[in-house]
């Protein structure tokens, strides 16, 4: 079957659970386009009121980090303490900054 | 609806010492492993097999309750079966693509189903001729599936316990779907009574067999406890579904099947009779009463659906020609 | 508000399209071509079962004589049934049941809005702002699918062809009043169906339109749900949606 005719493309589906939150990713479906792929993110991913946008994004569009690679892609930032306020000294009678 | 007790992938692998040791470390850390991260092939043989099983345990689980959708005797039972036989081909689609994300598309895994070669949950083939089996699949095969699937949320694998924190969210209403049929059942007239009785006792015992082969004929269970994927034996599981199912029974005013069941009162658990392991077997191996009918189902729906899945790639493919001409044209 | 001798037939007419149109599509599941078409015909298959739900349960109240939703769901003979010979129509091919879809939901949309903004029926108002989102629904769905098979395959193409000509005889009437809705439309309970049909042809030849497909030219357009003269499938849908009230009568499940 699968040699004979292409394959449905996967898509993630990212939902907005309420306005002023981020859509987050929640699964991937099948589907021929985008139109269809927004419907069935609609009726697969969002009977219980789950949220009140969907995005949808072709898997193969998406570009990952190279998770071999991801010891110098992020673990840098770990020591790099000066960024976060705690690093630096401030009397308490300044009060809160 | 799913137990584990089938996968009987080979999860023996190749990887040197010291990646091995690596991996282990990370999954004793409790750390989640994530599709791109390495792995030894053999836990990627393992979540491919145990995951396709599951979705396809999901999907076949749709037939037997799909029996009754169209003859539910009440406005009230057919909407919320409908809609309990919907969420099942939806976890269906969540393993799916969890499985998807270790490499194996959809339609490799739907082929394997389709062929017979893949496995799924035996208690599927069994059928489900009166409305009270309704009640009984809710309440045990769904209590069942339960026990199992709320470890799995902490499995390793990262898309597997993601996919089953959703599927155990949404299948919260479905034993209690399940029970108050079986209550319903009880309360009313004899001839009720008597149809829940019946489905019982042909239930109970398939129901056990769904956690799969004791623990000492059990094959590939210590790796995937090792690994994570499974936190539970089998023995453990059942009889913890049996301890809490027992009493659910008592208050129906039902009789569990099993004259050897017994309170056991140093491990707080029942102890049960012995399984018909050779009928399990011969199930699984494909001669349960219904494995050619829903297989024969499935093979249908397909074969049916190919034209209508083939327009929709065709009509894509029509439109992004179509806007491809229309930007030349403007260039 | 009207009297309840006029309000509940033309209410249980719009019920019994509602229900038998909901269990033809519970019949695909299991069965559908696509496991994400799964999910949405169940869908669609709830909004309708629990649009009829709400009025059958309107409509007992209304009548005062005890009678629950599934008395009329289930414990009515054949000939009482109201519905129009489109929603009982066998699902056939995944064409066949899109267009009936479409066909259904392109009438159904506009006449809840109207409903919604007109009913001398508070209740049915209700009802009616709920029903209207869902059947938008429905319509944009079916829509979407008709383009699909109607502008994809050859194959797809010929089957929605047949599904047109096959099923364009139905539509007639959506739009016809029997006695029943005309003396709700003189109540103001309901809105003349008549009223309906710019708009519903103009959606439905956008759809085709898009879809490439040719609109029929239909001389006779079949009628008689509303009487109770129904197809010979209806039989048989009713002997599966009744058997366990029949067989086990007086039962509570």
């Amino acid at each position: 079957m699968t040699d004979k005719h292409d394959l449905t493309p996967l898509w993630e589906v990212f939902i907005r659970p309420r306005n002023g939150l981020h859509h987050r990713h929640v699964g991937s479906l099948h589907a021929a386009d985008s139109a269809l792929a927004l419907q069935a993110a609609r009726d697969v991913y969002t009977r219980r009121g789950e949220g009140n946008s969907i995005w949808v994004v072709r898997s193969s569009d998406i570009a990952a980090s190279d998770p071999s690679f991801a010891e110098p892609n992020f673990e840098p930032a770990d020591d790099k303490i000066y960024r976060h306020p705690t690093f630096y000294d401030i009397p308490d009678e300044v009060g809160h900054m | 609806m799913y137990s584990q007790g089938l996968i009987g992938a080979d999860s023996s692998t190749t990887e040197s010492e010291e990646f091995l040791a690596t991996f282990q470390a990370r999954i004793d850390r409790e750390e989640k492993i994530e599709p791109n991260d390495p792995m030894p092939e053999g836990y990627r043989r393992t979540l491919v097999r145990q995951i396709g099983q599951h979705a396809h345990s999901e999907i076949v689980g749709m037939l037997p309750e799909g029996n009754w959708i169209t003859r539910a005797p009440s406005l009230r039972r057919k909407i919320a079966l409908l809609a309990k036989v919907q969420d099942e081909g939806g976890h269906g689609l969540y393993l799916y693509s969890a499985a998807e994300t270790l490499g194996v598309s959809r339609e490799q895994m739907t082929e394997e189903l389709l062929s017979g070669k893949a496995k799924y949950s035996s208690i599927f083939n069994y059928p489900t001729p009166t409305w009270a089996d309704i009640g009984a699949i809710g309440w045990l095969v769904d209590g069942a599936a339960i026990m199992n699937q709320i470890p799995l949320c902490r499995c390793s694998f990262g898309p597997y316990a993601r996919a089953m924190i959703r599927v155990c969210k949404e299948e919260s209403f479905h034993q209690r779907q399940g029970y108050e049929i079986m209550m319903t059942l009880a309360r009313g007239s004899e001839e009720q009574k008597q149809m829940a009785q019946d489905a019982l006792d042909r239930w109970w015992w398939p129901s056990l067999m769904m956690f799969g082969p004791s623990d000492t004929d059990s094959t590939n269970s210590d790796q995937s406890m090792k690994w994570k994927i499974k936190r539970f034996s089998n023995d453990e599981l059942r009889q913890k579904f049996i301890t809490a199912t027992v009493p659910q029974a008592e208050y129906l005013g039902l009789t569990v099947p099993d004259p050897d069941l017994k309170w056991n009162e140093e491990t707080k658990l029942y102890d049960h009779g012995e399984i018909d392991w050779a009928e399990f077997k011969a199930v699984v191996s494909g001669n349960g009463q219904m494995n050619r009918d829903r297989i024969r189902d499935r093979n249908k729906a397909w074969d049916d659906g190919a034209w209508v899945r083939e327009a929709a790639l065709a009509h894509a493919k029509k439109r992004a020609d179509n806007q491809h001409i229309a930007r030349e044209a403007a260039e | 508000m009207a009297a309840p001798e006029t309000c509940v037939p033309a209410i249980l007419e719009i019920a019994d399209d509602c229900l038998i149109l909901g269990h033809r599509l519970s019949e695909w599941c299991g069965h559908a071509p696509i496991l994400e078409e799964e999910l949405a015909l169940a869908n669609m298959g709830l909004d309708l079962l629990g649009q009829a739900s709400a009025l059958y349960a309107h409509a007992g109240k209304l009548e005062g004589k005890g009678r629950s939703e599934d008395d009329f769901a289930f414990l009515r003979r054949e000939r009482e049934y109201r519905n129009c010979l489109l929603v009982e129509r066998r699902n056939g091919d995944f064409a066949h049941t899109m267009l009936r879809q479409l066909y259904f939901a392109a009438f159904m949309q506009p006449f809840w809005r109207t409903v919604a903004a007109t009913s001398s029926d508070e209740t049915l108002r209700g009802i009616a702002a709920k029903a209207e989102k869902e059947m938008a629904y429905h319509l944009r769905h079916s829509g979407e699918w008709v383009i699909r098979m109607g502008d994809g395959s050859d194959e797809s193409a010929a089957r929605m062809a047949d599904a047109v000509i096959e099923l364009h005889r139905y539509t007639g009437e959506l739009f016809m009043a029997s006695p029943a809705r005309a003396a709700a439309i003189a109540d103001g309970l309901l809105p003349d169906p008549d009223t309906l049909r710019a708009e519903w042809d103009e959606t439905v030849a956008t759809v085709f339109n898009a879809a490439k497909l040719e609109l029929p030219e239909i001389r006779v357009m079949q009628k008689g749900g509303r009487d109770g003269n129904h197809g010979e499938d209806m039989g048989h849908l009713l002997a599966e949606l009744q058997f366990m009230q029949r067989a086990y009568p007086g039962h509570t499940w």
